[in-house]
């Protein structure tokens, strides 16, 4: 924006402009080399070495390091704990995230009003999403505890909520919620704030209700943020592993066990290096179809 | 009325975000003899001793320690090439841009997972296993894409005609980035600063695997990893929750604005 043709800047000035200036050197190099350096040092080439470890069997223990091209991935489709661990990634992704943007929606549009002390009650929104993901987790786990937690004392209930298998991935998905729907309130909270505010005076001066205002003003125009919000969030869910792994390690009975939880396993509890590096590798292209797929949906939205 | 209804809405999701945490701060006063008990709520006899036995007993000084140098030094790290890369992007014309912020973006969506494995046997063989540096490294890489994503964003708000300026003025490139870019961006820089140090302060999954000892252990691995002789320690593990968490308590009540800032220039802009 700022580049374009200001009439105020006298004419000598505008090759500079325009083309910018081989007068004044290229020293674009000295100021993004570091940055490109250590990306491409302490990622990418990470990224192929484990694409390349995944086609290895390799135990570092016991000094094995062979090529077996694909069988790795061969083995990863007929083992069910690794669909049990795709089936929980998948169950705790869908349902966190519909939970904390139906929630963060909500909040955000009954906060969205001037009101004394919305400075501290934004920072207090903030908390939960500040504390380290690993307190959360010991904090839930406590109050999880089935005889002295205090949610089946409120709730005058008994429930395992970490020991049943039923409930303990929910357990872990009402976590997520805890700690991130803050974070979504807060962003589209920031959305709401860039809808011109006479659109909804116009629209009450015609005598619309606030579901039609919601659904016919609110929604489409929040839309780019929502779907922002989106992309963070599923990317998010889908690579979730300190809360989940300190909560229940992935127990009971692996029901909670996701992929990053079974890749870290095999990768550094049994050791199986080649293995353990083809389930990163799917989370990895998991991870990129989900972002390809919101990327074009964005760009159409943009459009 | 609807004013009142409007209260209570409030006093809901304040209690909502702050309940977790009071349960733990609460946990954190009572002996070892109340926390199997429940009612009474409130501690009948407060004590400090789980604050003591976490410094004590624990090595609790340590591990506060490492995560203050590990997250101070990453900030610093992020902030100095971060702050470069984005003066380039938004300010130098440099060729192929879209490609490098495409580049830099997709960084960001990597799966920490992914790069463990590798990362892990690159350090065993550096011998870097069990330090500061491993993490802090490691850290700035992962810190980088946002740390130049928001500060581009944050440096391009500057217009550009002041640059030009600057350097007809006779500055170097370099000399117009920290003498005139970067003393207009302090809100950004402080606002990357803070995302940075609470990212680097609660990261869990590489400090868990890189470090063995309490020589570079953090927080996060330190409270994961709390040490039990026959049962969980909650009294001890609740009050080192509070103690390590208090001061990113602070920092969001201090800084909420800029934290906002800063999260949504990173958002917007991707």
């Amino acid at each position: 924006m700022s580049r374009k043709r200001n009439p105020k800047i006298p004419p000598f000035l505008s090759p500079i402009q325009s083309g910018m200036p081989q007068v004044l050197g290229k020293p674009h190099f000295f100021f993004l080399a570091p940055a490109l350096l250590i990306l491409a040092g302490v990622t990418l080439y990470p990224l192929f070495y484990v694409l390349w470890l995944s086609l290895h069997r390799r135990l570092i223990i016991f000094n094995i390091s062979k090529f077996v091209g694909l069988e790795n991935y061969g083995f990863l489709l007929r083992d069910e704990r690794f669909w049990n661990a795709l089936y929980n990634t998948v169950y705790f992704t869908g349902a966190s995230v519909f939970l904390e943007l139906t929630l963060g929606l909500g909040a955000a549009v009954l906060l969205n009003r001037a009101f004394k002390g919305k400075g501290i009650m934004r920072s207090i929104i903030l908390i939960p999403w500040v504390i380290p993901t690993v307190v959360s987790a010991r904090m839930w786990e406590w109050m999880y505890n089935p005889d002295y937690g205090i949610l089946n004392y409120l709730f005058e209930a008994n429930i395992n909520w970490l020991g049943s298998p039923f409930w303990a991935l929910n357990a872990a998905v009402f976590m997520d919620v805890w700690k991130t729907t803050p974070f979504v309130a807060l962003l589209l909270m920031a959305g709401l704030q860039t809808i011109p505010v006479d659109l909804y005076q116009a629209a009450r001066v015609d005598g619309a209700s606030n579901w039609y205002i919601f659904k016919r003003i609110t929604l489409p125009l929040l839309k780019p943020m929502i779907l922002i919000v989106l992309i963070f969030r599923t990317l998010d869910a889908f690579r979730v592993f300190d809360a989940i792994y300190v909560l229940t390690g992935g127990g009971p009975a692996n029901t909670t066990e996701t992929l990053s939880i079974y890749a870290y396993k095999t990768l550094f509890q049994t050791l199986q290096f080649g293995y353990g590096s083809a389930i990163a590798v799917t989370v990895f292209f998991s991870v990129a179809i989900i972002t390809i797929f919101y990327v074009k949906l964005l760009r159409r939205e943009r459009e | 009325m609807r004013r009142l209804g409007f209260y209570i809405i409030l006093v809901i999701v304040g209690l909502y975000c702050l309940g977790p945490f009071l349960w733990q701060f609460i946990t954190s006063l009572k002996p070892a003899a109340e926390l199997t008990t429940l009612p009474p709520l409130l501690p009948q006899s407060p004590t400090n001793e789980n604050y003591v036995s976490i410094f004590k007993d624990h090595p609790f000084f340590r591990i506060i320690a490492n995560s203050i140098v590990v997250a101070t030094s990453t900030t610093v790290l992020s902030l100095v090439i971060g702050s470069l890369a984005a003066f380039a992007l938004a300010k130098l014309e440099v060729k192929r841009k879209g490609l490098i912020l495409a580049f830099i973006l997709s960084v960001s969506m990597f799966p920490p997972i992914v790069t463990v494995s590798p990362l892990y046997i690159i350090i065993r063989a550096l011998g870097m296993r069990d330090t500061l540096l491993a993490l802090i490294i490691t850290y700035t890489t992962f810190s980088l894409p946002l740390t130049i994503w928001v500060l581009t964003s944050f440096f391009r708000d500057i217009p550009h005609e002041i640059y030009l300026a600057s350097r007809v003025d006779g500055c170097t490139a370099f000399q117009s980035f920290y003498k005139i870019i970067l003393p207009l961006s302090t809100p950004g820089l402080f606002a990357t600063a803070i995302l940075v140090f609470i990212f680097s302060w609660n990261e869990f999954l590489f400090a868990l695997t890189f470090t063995s000892t309490v020589a570079s252990r953090t927080i996060p691995v330190g409270i994961a990893l709390f040490p039990g002789v026959h049962e969980v320690p909650w009294g001890e593990i609740a009050a080192a929750s509070v103690v390590v968490t208090i001061p990113i308590i602070i920092l969001a009540f201090a800084f909420q604005r800029r934290i906002i800032e800063g999260l949504t220039a990173g958002a917007i802009k991707g």
